[in-house]
């Protein structure tokens, strides 16, 4: 009983259809099956957030989703973020504050990070924080990641006003 | 650690589920948000023949009021539970309690449905539910029954769920204006399992306490209605000596097993400690100054 499921859904704007074993998840079928590797794999049980990634317009833990069950879903990867030019401003931000250190958080904690510059854009320090409270960077490079996400919220903030 | 192999199948209706369910037996698992069951299977702590996705099932979900009870669909999202204004008017304990809950790439995925029939111990909803009076409704071929919340945890990890059966709701008391909630927790980190907390729902009658459910977690083999604490608040004005009685009481109440957190003991503390921090938000602003 772990006949191949066919799917088909959008990534980073793309139709794909492939037909996946149940027990690939998300980060696999978009590293092994698409060749999209910029999510990582980390504990692979949803503690780290090495592997957030977009489903549907919410952030996700690609290790705790099925791929079989996506059919229809619309996902959106590091890849397609960066191609956007959504969080431009963000990454140059990460560079200039030196906040990817080995650089293995990195995708998912810029993942979560445009989660909140989407949602939260008056986010404080503390609401920062508790956000990214999920992804862990084994480097503790967390200053960093925080002043480079705070001084993007602010930034943006100026320019609207 | 990889998934072991198993078969996936969508389910669209209540049909769907039962006949999969009689085709396949224990082997068939049920799979809603997966945040749990996804993370078990990764340990490799069971091993499933299929897994059926209930998460189309449109019977399963939404959240509606009909006479004086809020409906809560089993499939309901933790972020859902959120930011519903139904759920923020009517238990705004459920609403309070999401920002607990793991981080929000998980609260974007589980559901409230999930994390009753896991009964983790220390999970913020199973005492939520308790200390609102709630009511599991269970659905299975054979139609519904209701479970008060309080009779739905029966052990550790272990609830009133029969082979056959998933939660399709829960229906929880709407608040009256005399009603109150919080729900305080301690944590080592910031969407960590609670090291302890409690759920707190008391319903005033001026300064006097008409009737108060406090439930704890993280302190037993599942939520824990203090009923010592709970009669030492009853008919009682609240204030500092009520709130000491009630702590005094949990001494009777609460047997903590010692866990990686620490002795039993540390965990009767917090409780204590969380017991007044939780109550004293229902006092008039004048007394908690002072």
């Amino acid at each position: 009983m772990s006949a191949r499921v066919e799917i088909t859904l959008t990534v980073n704007g793309e139709r794909v259809t492939r037909g996946v074993e149940p027990r690939r998840h998300l980060v696999d079928f978009l590293r092994l099956d698409l060749g999209l590797t910029g999510s990582h794999a980390g504990c692979e049980h949803g503690v780290c957030g090495a592997c957030t990634v977009r489903v549907d317009g919410d952030i996700v833990r690609g290790c705790l989703v099925l791929a079989a069950s996506l059919d229809g879903a619309d996902v959106t990867t590091i890849e397609g973020l960066t191609d956007s030019g959504e969080a431009e401003d963000l990454q140059a931000a990460f560079v200039a504050r030196n906040a990817a250190q080995c650089g293995f958080c990195t995708p998912g904690m810029v993942m979560a990070a445009a989660d909140i510059l989407r949602h939260h854009p008056e986010a404080t320090r503390d609401e920062i924080r508790e956000h990214l409270s999920g992804n862990y960077c084994r480097c503790t490079g967390y200053q960093a990641i925080v002043d480079a996400v705070e001084q993007t919220l602010v930034a943006r903030r100026g320019d609207a006003r | 650690m990889k998934w072991p192999a198993f078969g996936y199948v969508r389910a669209s209706t209540l049909d769907d589920v039962w006949r999969l369910q009689a085709e396949h037996g224990d082997g068939a698992r049920i799979l809603a948000g997966g945040q749990t069951l996804l993370a078990t299977l990764a340990f490799r702590l069971s091993e499933p023949e299929l897994l059926v996705d209930i998460t189309r099932v449109a019977a399963l979900g939404g959240i509606s009021e009909a006479g004086g009870t809020l409906r809560i669909g089993a499939l309901t999202r933790h972020a859902e539970l959120g930011r519903d204004p139904l759920v923020a008017r009517h238990a705004p304990l459920l609403a309070e309690a999401v920002p607990f809950i793991a981080h929000p790439a998980i609260r974007n995925r589980g559901t409230i449905g999930g994390s009753l029939a896991y009964a983790d111990p220390a999970a913020e909803l199973p005492a939520c539910v308790v200390a609102l009076g709630a009511t599991i409704v269970l659905a299975s071929a054979a139609g519904e029954r209701r479970v008060p919340a309080a009779s739905f945890f029966t052990g550790l990890l272990e609830t009133a769920l029969r082979p056959g059966e998933l939660i399709a709701a829960v229906e929880v008391p709407i608040a009256t204006p005399a009603h109150r909630s919080a729900i305080v927790e301690v944590a080592r980190r910031s969407g960590d399992y609670a090291m302890a907390g409690l759920a707190a729902c008391v319903t005033l009658d001026g300064p006097r306490v008409a009737a108060a459910r406090l439930a704890y977690f993280g302190v037993g083999n599942g939520p824990v209605l203090a009923q010592g604490a709970m009669a030492a608040l009853q008919g009682r004005a609240l204030g500092a000596e009520s709130i000491a009685a009630a702590q005094a009481a949990l001494a009777r109440d609460l047997d903590p097993p010692s866990d990686l957190h620490g002795p039993p003991e540390m965990k009767r503390h917090l409780a204590r400690v969380l017991t007044a921090r939780a109550l004293s938000r229902f006092l008039p602003a004048t007394e908690i100054a002072a």
